[in-house]
């Protein structure tokens, strides 16, 4: 988004690990907690630890660390009770005979944690850490308008464990963002975790004055969002590039794995020799001109484009024949680091895509697809699905079963209580009787239930926000519903009907959706107070509570660059799902620890 | 899946939907073929070292991104090592080993049955930590610090000193009426580490049924200390709590959980049979009394083809060996199993396919669906066909699939059944488009030849001719009905 420059915030996240670094001189060994490392990637690259005095990084792991010939050893670890296992594991196998002896830190992140402190005390080795820190990684920066706390299990904890500390963070994220970026003058939200983002915000504002800054606000409006106010739009399957590669292969802080065949340099003469066999690793984001052009255009839309590049670019290596003189030639030499970066980036997706239509062309996609639209539009939602039957017979993965019925179950306000039963009874009769306590989980956060009160509000909240739509335009789309091939995302209608004409006409459909909706106004010194100019856009960062999918994302740039859209959007996340993560992270784990 | 493909393009072009596939004229097939090529020839005019130019290594990571240096770095120091485990620091394969135990620490035995929970004696002992003995004098943390707690900060200084991660003592509020000050403020503040570590403290300070009455008003500390308590194992403690609280059926399914945790079949077994009886929901009871059952029988069967098996004494064993056990499986696996090596034993034995389906009650589908794939899998087309083979009252013989007869030809197809079996059930296909589709695509020649012949289609079997081979059987029979 041009009108926030996110990289303040990077910024400021580098200036915080320097220090902390800074505070334990000498050289260093850093011991990560391996799923931090794509986070922190993200703020820093390792020259810059390695400017602190960082000389070794290893893994976290159980048993003796390294011998690395350094000063310091720092932990750099999530608050999580079986790492702190771990690292009592490293500490008391240290060697205490050698010399020099070598110190230990720990870095928690995003907080330190009284728990694991009394952890570490039980096993008698708290003493041995010379610095405890925490480093609150709470927003980090994934893209130009995107940001994301990647904290996996949010949702899980807010809805099902009622434990708001991953809303605690949100706040706090909330508040270093206006620290830097101005304090947000209007805030919106809809659901009771908004409600309670909203209170410590106001509450952490009031009870440090001394954090009222003399910053111009960045940001018009603040929208909180909860995401069990669109419990619909993570179940159905992404229909955009970037969300498709999510869905398919899983994007983890901007890198995709892929499989290597396709991706295979074919040199002349060396034909079928070393064969990569590990999968290729991409770093997705917009950066790179090419996907930023592609990422959020619906699949179908995609290929047109992927032709026309291609066109461009062999015509623009075709140059090289009508280069004549020494200038023209140098002029074309010029270019080239720039045409051969064009050309593997358009290989790369020219390679994806294909990956990709080998899927959506299957018989099995189509299939899904077309129940889930089924449900989406309204159809047959109220009695027991042939298809999903037929998925269950023939075993296929259970998280995809449960997409769909928790789908149908969103679509018809719950499930016939004879319906609900039957799908129950044939998950439990293929998949194992244990599963009984994801499904109770599942129950729990309001995925999958009976329908209680006996009426559908769905086809009225359907109708109301236009979330069918029957005319979708794939290829120059002019609704947002393009990004699901014509369901528009729930959640995003909200955030464009909030921008206009504003929630009051939809009072009625709030009223169905869960949760509370407010607006809170933040008092701005005098001198702050914004003056808009004609034709100015407004900008506000929608935050998503429990979870965004690529595909909402998509929607909402896509509200961005309309031309009379008046409205520029930035995103934030507690973390980017989509709908077989965000199953996962609600199902019970079943396997015994594997010892 | 059920839908053939004419069915469904006829179903898209007369709904208001519309396929996800590339479907107009200028396919996009062709136009990512177009870019590949292009792509593809433009490797002859550049070389093709961009890995270089990206500086990007082939497992993608950038040149000095943090993972890259983490193996990087790592690796420097292998050579330097000897005795060591070498895998520690090799690709990245290593790491994926991970949570793998090295060391006869057991991290389970943290979590799970080891009572030193308890003994979490004095937070604040904890958090002003002074044993510190390897400390280098400057860098410990300064004497102020310490102090700090010593001055009476209220429940709310408190709990935002904590939220800050700063050092405080907790022992000072010792009326119910200050703890429970300090457990608000702990609540107001939103912040689970500090609300925890609160409750630690009142878990430890005060009477399990004064904590129970006061959390019960508490919901949001109540939820916290749940979590805590599930997430330490102190399984104990939490079922008191449930059932204080008389969340029932909560108490039960956590009760339910643990079996998860026991790894010998006998006592999981009877685990299960403590758990029929526990307070859950009526439907909930019937799959909990199944699972039981189901485990009970697989018991039995195990032990008993165990037996079998080592005896060699029987042909199905002896052909086909058996690449698990039983135990453990779901029921749909098991009531395969029973299909594919106990078939034909009397209802009364609990490893028949129809003791199984009496007892579980499985549905007809589900039952037809699993005995075909397995008769299948052993290519007893006999079976197959009797499975499918109804009686009517006058005693006349039906065919009849309550799966569908497309279903049961690709199953039957999945397991390569000759075209002889495949064709008589590709005519029992009701649907004709359906029925002509699979025929098709089978090749069941006949089958399509006959279908046209009764939709009179001249044009469609004349076409077909092209599809059988020339100067078979099949063509003649084109031949004969067109001059017919």
């Amino acid at each position: 988004s041009g009108r926030v420059n996110l990289t303040a915030l990077r910024e400021a996240g580098r200036r915080e690990l320097r220090e902390f670094l800074d505070k334990c001189a000498g050289s260093k060994a850093i011991v990560w907690d391996e799923y931090l490392t794509g986070p922190f990637g993200l703020i820093a690259q390792y020259s810059l630890l390695k400017e602190h005095e960082v000389e070794k990084m290893f893994t976290l792991k159980p048993g003796r660390l390294p011998p690395a010939d350094v000063k310091n050893i720092i932990f750099f670890v999530r608050p999580k009770l079986e790492l702190m296992d771990i690292i009592t594991d490293n500490v008391l196998r240290e060697d205490r005979g050698r010399s020099p002896q070598r110190d230990f830190h720990i870095l928690f992140v995003p907080r330190r944690s009284l728990l694991c402190e009394q952890w570490l005390k039980e096993q008698g080795v708290l003493g041995s850490f010379i610095h405890r820190e925490q480093y609150s990684l709470d927003l980090i920066p994934f893209d130009g308008d995107l940001l994301s706390m990647e904290s996996e299990s949010a949702f899980k904890e807010c809805y099902l464990e009622s434990d708001q500390t991953s809303l605690y963070h949100a706040a706090k994220g909330l508040m270093t963002l206006q620290a830097l970026y101005g304090t947000i003058p209007q805030i919106f939200g809809k659901g009771d975790c908004a409600r309670h983002v909203a209170n410590m915000m106001i509450r952490m504002k009031r009870e440090f004055p001394g954090s009222q800054n003399s910053i111009f606000p960045v940001f018009d409006t603040l929208l909180l969002l909860d995401r069990n106010v669109d419990l619909l739009t993570p179940l159905a399957t992404q229909l955009t590039y970037e969300g498709l590669i999510d869905e398919i292969y899983g994007i983890q802080n901007t890198y995709v794995k892929l499989p290597p065949e396709k991706f295979a340099p074919k040199k002349q003469g060396e034909g079928g020799k070393d064969l990569p066999t590990e999968p290729k690793k991409l770093q997705l984001n917009s950066a790179e001109e090419l996907y930023a052009e592609i990422r959020d255009k619906n699949f179908n839309a995609v290929g047109s484009v992927l032709s026309k590049k291609a066109k461009i670019i062999s015509a623009a290596f075709e140059e090289r024949h009508h280069a004549k003189t020494v200038g023209e030639i140098k002029q074309f030499v010029s270019q080239l680091p720039h045409m051969q970066a064009a050309r593997s980036s358009l290989a790369n997706h020219t390679s994806i895509a294909e990956l990709i239509k080998d899927i959506t062309t299957s018989e099995d996609f189509f299939d899904n697809l077309t129940v889930e639209q089924e449900f989406m539009s309204g159809i047959d939602t109220d009695k027991v699905n042939n298809y999903i039957e037929d998925c269950i017979a023939q075993k296929h993965p259970l998280i995809k079963i449960l997409r769909l019925v928790c789908l149908q179950s969103v679509c018809n306000s719950g499930l016939k209580q004879k319906v609900l039963d039957h799908y129950k009874r044939e998950i439990l009769q293929t998949y194992g009787y244990e599963h009984i306590l994801t499904l109770n989980n599942l129950e729990k956060a309001g995925l999958l239930k009976p329908q209680t009160s006996g009426r559908n509000n769905f086809p009225t909240i359907r109708k109301t926000l236009r979330l069918w739509m029957d005319d979708v335009n794939e290829q120059n789309p002019n609704d947002i519903s393009y990004v699901y091939s014509g369901y528009a995302p729930l959640s995003v209608r909200l955030a464009q009907l909030l921008a206009r004409p504003g929630w009051r006409s939809i009072e009625e459909v709030l009223k169905m959706l869960p949760g509370p909706h407010f607006e809170e106004r933040q008092q701005l010194p005098t001198g702050l107070q914004k003056k808009r100019q004609q034709g100015e856009n407004r900008v506000t960062l929608v935050f998503f509570l429990g979870g965004v999918t690529y595909a909402e994302i998509a929607a909402l740039r896509f509200l961005s660059q309309m031309e009379d859209g008046g409205t520029e959007y930035v995103i934030a996340t507690t973390k980017l799902i989509n709908g077989t993560t965000w199953i996962k992270s609600l199902m019970e784990k079943l396997e015994p620890a594997p010892f | 899946m059920s839908r053939a493909r004419a069915d469904e393009e006829e179903y898209w072009h007369s709904s208001k939907f519309r396929a996800f596939t590339f479907d107009d004229e200028d396919d996009e097939l062709s136009q990512l073929k177009e870019s590949k090529r292009a792509v593809n020839s433009l490797r002859d005019i550049v070389d093709d070292d961009d890995d270089d130019l990206e500086r990007v290594s082939w497992s993608g990571e950038p040149v000095g991104s943090i993972s890259w240096s983490i193996r990087e770095t790592a690796s420097g120091s292998t050579a330097s090592l000897e005795g060591r485990d070498s895998s520690l620091q090799k690709g990245s394969s290593s790491y994926a080993a991970l949570p793998k135990q090295v060391s006869s620490y057991s991290l389970s035995s943290l979590f799970k049955g080891r009572n030193k929970l308890p003994s979490f004696q004095s937070l604040s002992d904890a958090l002003t930590d002074t044993g510190v003995k390897n400390y280098a004098p400057e860098l410990r943390r300064p004497k102020a610090e310490y102090k700090d707690y010593s001055n009476d900060w209220s429940p709310k200084d408190t709990v935002r000193r904590m939220q800050r991660g700063k050092v405080c003592s907790l022992e000072r509020f010792r009326s119910l009426q200050d703890k429970l000050m300090l457990l608000d403020e702990a609540v107001a503040g939103h912040d689970g580490n500090v609300i925890t570590a609160v409750l630690i403290f009142l878990k430890r300070t005060l009477r399990r049924e004064i904590l129970f009455r006061e959390l019960e008003m508490r919901q949001v500390a109540l939820c916290h200390l749940i979590h805590f308590l599930r997430e330490t194992g102190e399984q104990k403690f939490l079922l008191d709590l449930l059932r204080f609280l008389d969340r029932t059926e909560e108490v039960a399914l956590s009760q339910y959980r643990e079996h998860l945790n026991i790894q010998d079949v006998e006592k999981r077994r009877e685990f299960l049979k403590g758990c029929i009886g526990l307070p859950f929901s009526a439907e909930d009871t019937s799959h909990i009394q199944d699972h039981y059952t189901l485990l009970e029988r697989q018991i039995i069967i195990e032990a008993n083809d165990r037996h079998l098996e080592m005896a060699g004494q029987s042909e199905i064993f002896r052909k086909y060996p058996r690449k698990a056990s039983i135990l453990n499986m779901p029921l749909v696996t098991t009531l395969f199993y029973s299909c594919f090596y106990h078939y034909t034993e009397a209802e009364g034995m609990f490893s028949s396919p129809t003791n199984l389906k009496k007892t579980f009650k499985i549905p007809d589908k589900q039952y037809v669906l699993t005995a075909l794939a397995a008769r299948a899998k052993l290519r007893a087309w006999d079976d197959v066909d009797a499975l499918l083979t109804t009686k009517n009252w006058l005693g006349y013989t039906k065919k009849k699939a309550p799966i569908g007869f497309h279903r049961v030809v690709e199953i039957l197809q999945r397991n390569s059944a000759p075209v002889q079996v495949l064709q008589e059930y590709v005519r029992l296909v009701e649907d004709v488009e359906t029925r002509l589709n699979v025929a098709t695509k089978y090749k069941c020649h006949d089958v399509v030849i006959e279908t046209y012949k009764d939709l009179k289609d001249r044009i469609q079997l004349t076409a077909y001719k092209c599809k059988v081979e020339r100067g078979s059987a099949e063509e003649e029979k084109i031949n004969s009905i067109l001059n017919n």
